[in-house]
């Protein structure tokens, strides 16, 4: 009985620690009683609402998640989807299926934040909007050019396709609402839901952030490293991450013309990359037929795992779905220790090309996008099974769509709120160490001081007192007083600089010059 | 092989019928939010705005006296109504709500000095300086036959004349005794034309007066040698005396903690003191640019309003060094009385313009009744706010206030004043040898001494 406890106790301790969201406060410096008593009271308020949090989680939520488990000598990655279809109910098993449109060219998918609504587009210009719930064909359109990446803005209203030349924003109904012509030949777009920003890579490597409320362009920027078409956007802070042809991954916020971290992950091009969603983990892939986990906390390897992978993508509970020509891997960490081995496969047709996965968010379910048109394959355990109405809807009505949308419309957050560590926002910046000045500063301030002395005006004596070599040896009185204090100075520095050259000179010296050294008189 | 996958059915998550309520399913993780702290952010900042948009205390003013109003008192009994005195001895009890006179007492020949009802809400007590002190029948029944007629007037109960002229008057907590101020502490009875007991401790007219709310037998004036006195009845002598710098105008009592106490200074200061440790002051309130004249504590305790010489009304945090509101029109001249109303929400200050005006206790309040979920919300956004009220945006924001260009003057030229002494004690310490300076805290420094 008391083994059990114990075990309850450090679950609820491990869900405590996870809704405190990092450690309390030491309020052992502060001097100010008042200041001290009132962030005591504070602290208390977040242990209770976070041992709260964790009460509810245990108890209250509505859903559990999905699980596969095999039995005796079974493994989980030889079990097909046509044995998880057999053993599931038949609301569930209707997730499986293939949408076989050849002529139309490769297909990428793009899913709704609330798992709802897919967008797919087939290279040959065909634009679909499904709902994923009724597998209804809301939309489809025929824009007759080459359509490369396909994205949901902030609902299912709003997608934007990058078109041959430029992007274009589509209504629902499938009207064209805008054409972005400053953004160029786009070859793939992201949006990023809390800021409003649509970002775009272009043909000649140049990376765009727009405002979609204002239209208003934000940043701008040549990244210098080529023609790439792999971006993804970091959900946790909303920094993009462009994988190169030379294997480096270079992050980027709109707010800065340099990349904020540029880091050589593979020996050859970057195939894909993708962002686990606490934003710490990230996957990239590059044609040496390797998967790096990386930790992006410290901008280490974790893992290398030998797979082949032309796209990836993290599932909200951490699984990793690798696809590369007709075959597709899910990767799983059981342990939680970022330690990935091979949970799922699954094999499509011969000349299915995978060009996309993704997983579909708050169900089940992986969506794959290949060159015979789409498919969608059963995953237990990959999706949240307990959404938060506020957050994420899937059955979301219109009414609370507009609501919605008003609220996040409210909460647009500015574009200086991308950081690499989004905890940084109200903490308080440490103060700038105060630099000495250069020579040259000091030199100039002691020409400005020269100046100033010299432009002095001298008070105009009578009765003969005003005698001209008086004058000259006050002028020259006064330009040595000005420049007293930065000789000081100097002959201070010097004195400094001898001493500390005087006192070590027996550690600096190399072993062969020993014997030169001053000995000192014993 | 055991296998499930998350199937929802659609009735458990939707509703049934279009009168139901939608439902809201919540799941807390954080994993599920990014970039939480940016979002709270943005929202204090907007809620500091929304605030400021918001922000309209002025309600209104009532207006009827002839001469600047000296004094207010109000009922505990009776929220919608409070009474105030002028200075050619009009009486006028007034309906807040309306905003108009519903009942005058004539009777006072010279100033209404004091006002004050008892704690049963049936006899209101004035006094004056025409040597008198008057009661007047003001229960319940009798206002409610009143229509609101300003000619509508009433006879005094009983008209007690005394030896000199009364400064102020105040009415014993639950109990039958009401003392007066004047060239000494003097404490009635209803029936009695004479007081029942003086108290004289030094030579100098005692200006105000207050009952304790918790103890009824304690006491506490302040007279015109700069003296706070605090007398307890049942010992027939007076008990402590603290001497300051200045001399203090008004004092209020704490309702929620009895011990604490607040007095109104001469030096545009309010001191707050424990009545047990008169040695120091606990916290000194400093924002006026003049005297302050009158004070008076919220139901809660939490609060307090302070009007004073400089035309302003401004509300401090009961532990707080500065104020939190401040609150002035062009039409207010010199604000000589100032009172919390009995439900927390409003603030009433009399004015030498003749004019009692009506505010809002919280500037951006909604008034009326407010929803459950605006409620809610309300305090999200206030709560929001308090968390990020410290950083440059939010708080520049929130503590922004306009002040009428002679109070933006005068705040700077004493804080450029005070500022200048503080350097030069600091430069004088520095320069002599350590520890023959000592400065004394300023919750200590306007304290001349303590007297048993």
């Amino acid at each position: 009985m008391g083994a059990i406890k114990e075990n309850s106790d450090d679950e609820m301790d491990e869900k405590v620690k996870k809704y405190l969201r990092g450690e309390a406060a030491n309020l052992e410096g502060l001097k100010d009683k008042k200041l001290k008593g009132q962030l005591a009271v504070r602290e208390d308020l977040y242990g209770k609402s976070a041992k709260t949090a964790a009460k509810i989680e245990k108890w209250l939520l509505p859903s559990e998640g999905g699980y596969l488990e095999a039995e005796g000598i079974e493994k989980t990655w030889r079990i097909k989807q046509e044995s998880i279809a057999r053993e599931v109910d038949i609301l569930s098993s209707r997730n499986q299926y293939d949408i076989v449109l050849p002529e139309l060219g490769p297909y990428t998918l793009d899913f709704t934040s609330n798992g709802r609504y897919m967008a797919a587009a087939g290279r040959k210009g065909h634009l679909a909007i499904v709902d994923m719930k009724t597998l209804n064909l809301i939309k489809e359109i025929q824009v007759r050019e080459t359509v490369r990446d396909v994205a949901y803005l902030h609902n299912e209203l709003f997608f934007a396709a990058a078109q041959k030349k430029y992007p274009y924003i589509y209504n629902r109904d499938g009207t064209e609402l805008h054409c972005l012509k400053e953004h160029g030949a786009v070859l793939r777009l992201q949006f990023l839901k809390n800021h409003f920003l649509l970002a775009s890579i272009n043909k000649f490597g140049q990376l765009r952030y727009q405002d979609v409320t204002m239209g208003e362009m934000i940043g701008n920027f040549r990244t210098g490293l080529g023609r790439t078409d792999v971006m993804q956007v970091n959900p946790y802070n909303g920094v993009v991450a462009l994988g190169h042809s030379s294997g480096t991954v270079t992050m980027w916020k709109p707010t800065s013309a340099v990349p904020l971290v540029k880091m050589l992950s593979h020996p050859g091009p970057i195939s894909s990359l993708a962002f686990h969603p606490n934003g710490h983990v990230m996957a990239t892939s590059g044609r040496e037929n390797k998967i790096k986990i990386w930790d992006l906390r410290k901008f280490e390897v974790i893992q290398t795992l030998p797979c082949h992978a032309k796209t990836l993508n993290f599932s909200q509970k951490g699984l990793l779905a690798a696809g590369t020509g007709s075959f597709i891997q899910i990767l799983a960490d059981f342990s939680g220790s970022q330690n990935y081995s091979s949970y799922m496969t699954h094999s499509m047709a011969k000349g299915y090309q995978v060009g996309k996965v993704v997983f579909r968010p708050y169900e089940d379910v992986l969506g794959i996008g290949h060159s015979m048109g789409w498919s969608s394959i059963l995953i237990p355990g990959s999706g949240e099974p307990n959404f938060d109405s506020w957050v994420a809807n899937p059955f979301e009505t219109s009414k609370q769509r507009r609501e919605k949308e008003v609220h996040s419309l409210l909460d647009k957050l500015p574009p200086e709120t991308i950081m690499l560590d989004p905890t940084k926002v109200g903490t308080v910046r440490a103060p700038p160490k105060k630099e000495k000045p250069t020579k040259k500063e000091i030199e100039a301030e002691m020409e400005a001081a020269i100046e100033t002395a010299k432009d002095t005006d001298f008070k105009k004596k009578t009765k003969g007192r005003n005698k001209p070599s008086k004058r000259a040896t006050k002028r020259r009185e006064m330009i040595n007083r000005a420049k007293r204090p930065f000789l000081e100075q100097r002959t201070q520095e010097h004195e400094t600089s001898r001493k500390k050259h005087k006192l070590n000179p027996e550690t600096e010296m190399p072993k062969s010059l020993q014997r030169f050294v001053r000995q000192k008189a014993t | 092989m055991k296998v499930k996958v998350i199937s929802r059915s659609t009735d458990e998550f939707t509703r049934e019928r279009s009168q139901d309520l939608q439902r809201v399913f919540r799941n807390f993780d954080p994993s599920l939010r990014s970039q939480e702290k940016a979002v709270e952010y943005v929202r204090a900042l907007n809620a500091a705005k929304l605030d400021k948009i918001f922000a309209r205390p002025f309600i209104g003013a009532m207006d009827g006296h002839r001469d600047s109003i000296k004094c207010m008192a109000k009922n505990p009994n009776y929220l919608k109504a409070i009474f105030s005195g002028s200075d050619d001895g009009d009486i006028r009890l007034w309906d807040i709500a309306s905003r108009r006179t519903v009942c005058q007492f004539p009777g006072h020949q010279g100033a209404v000095q004091g006002l004050t009802v008892s704690t049963d809400g049936s006899v209101l007590v004035s006094c004056g300086s025409d040597c008198t002190v008057r009661l007047w029948n003001v229960s319940d029944a009798n206002l409610a036959d009143s229509d609101y007629l300003s000619d509508n007037s009433s006879k005094p109960q009983a008209v007690y004349i005394w030896k000199n002229a009364f400064r102020a008057v105040d009415h014993q907590w639950d109990g039958d005794l009401f003392a007066t101020a004047g060239a000494q502490v003097d404490i009635w009875n209803h029936n009695r034309s004479q007081p029942v007991n003086t108290f004289d401790w030094g030579s100098d007219t005692t200006i105000s007066i207050r009952f304790n709310p918790g103890e009824p037998n304690i006491l506490a004036t302040s007279a015109n040698d700069r003296s706070i006195t605090l007398y307890d009845l049942r010992m027939s002598s007076p008990a402590r005396k603290v001497i300051m710098r200045t001399k203090t105008n008004s004092i209020a009592w704490n309702p929620m903690e009895p011990m604490n106490f607040t007095a109104a200074n001469e030096d545009c200061n309010c001191y707050s003191y424990d009545a047990r440790k008169l040695e120091e002051a606990k916290c000194v309130h400093k924002d006026h640019v003049s005297a302050v004249m009158d004070i008076d504590f919220s139901p809660t305790g939490r609060e307090f309003v302070t009007g004073s010489y400089d035309r302003t009304v401004r509300i401090f945090q009961y532990n707080g060094g500065h104020s939190q509101e401040i609150y002035h029109t062009k039409r207010m001249q010199r604000v000589f009385c100032v009172k919390y109303s009995c439900d927390a929400s409003y603030v009433i200050s009399g004015s030498d313009d003749t004019n009692l005006r009506l505010w809002k206790a919280k500037a951006s309040e909604q008034l009326g009744v407010v929803l459950p979920r605006e409620r809610k919300k309300h305090e999200y956004l206030e709560a929001v706010k308090n968390r990020y009220k410290h950083l440059p945006e939010v708080k520049r924001i929130v503590r922004h206030r306009h002040l009428p260009k002679p109070v933006y003057k005068a705040a700077n030229l004493r804080r450029t004043m005070i500022e200048a002494e503080r350097r030069k004690e600091q430069r004088r310490k520095a320069h002599s040898a350590p520890g023959s300076i000592v400065t004394e805290p300023v919750r200590k420094r306007r304290i001349i001494k303590e007297v048993e």
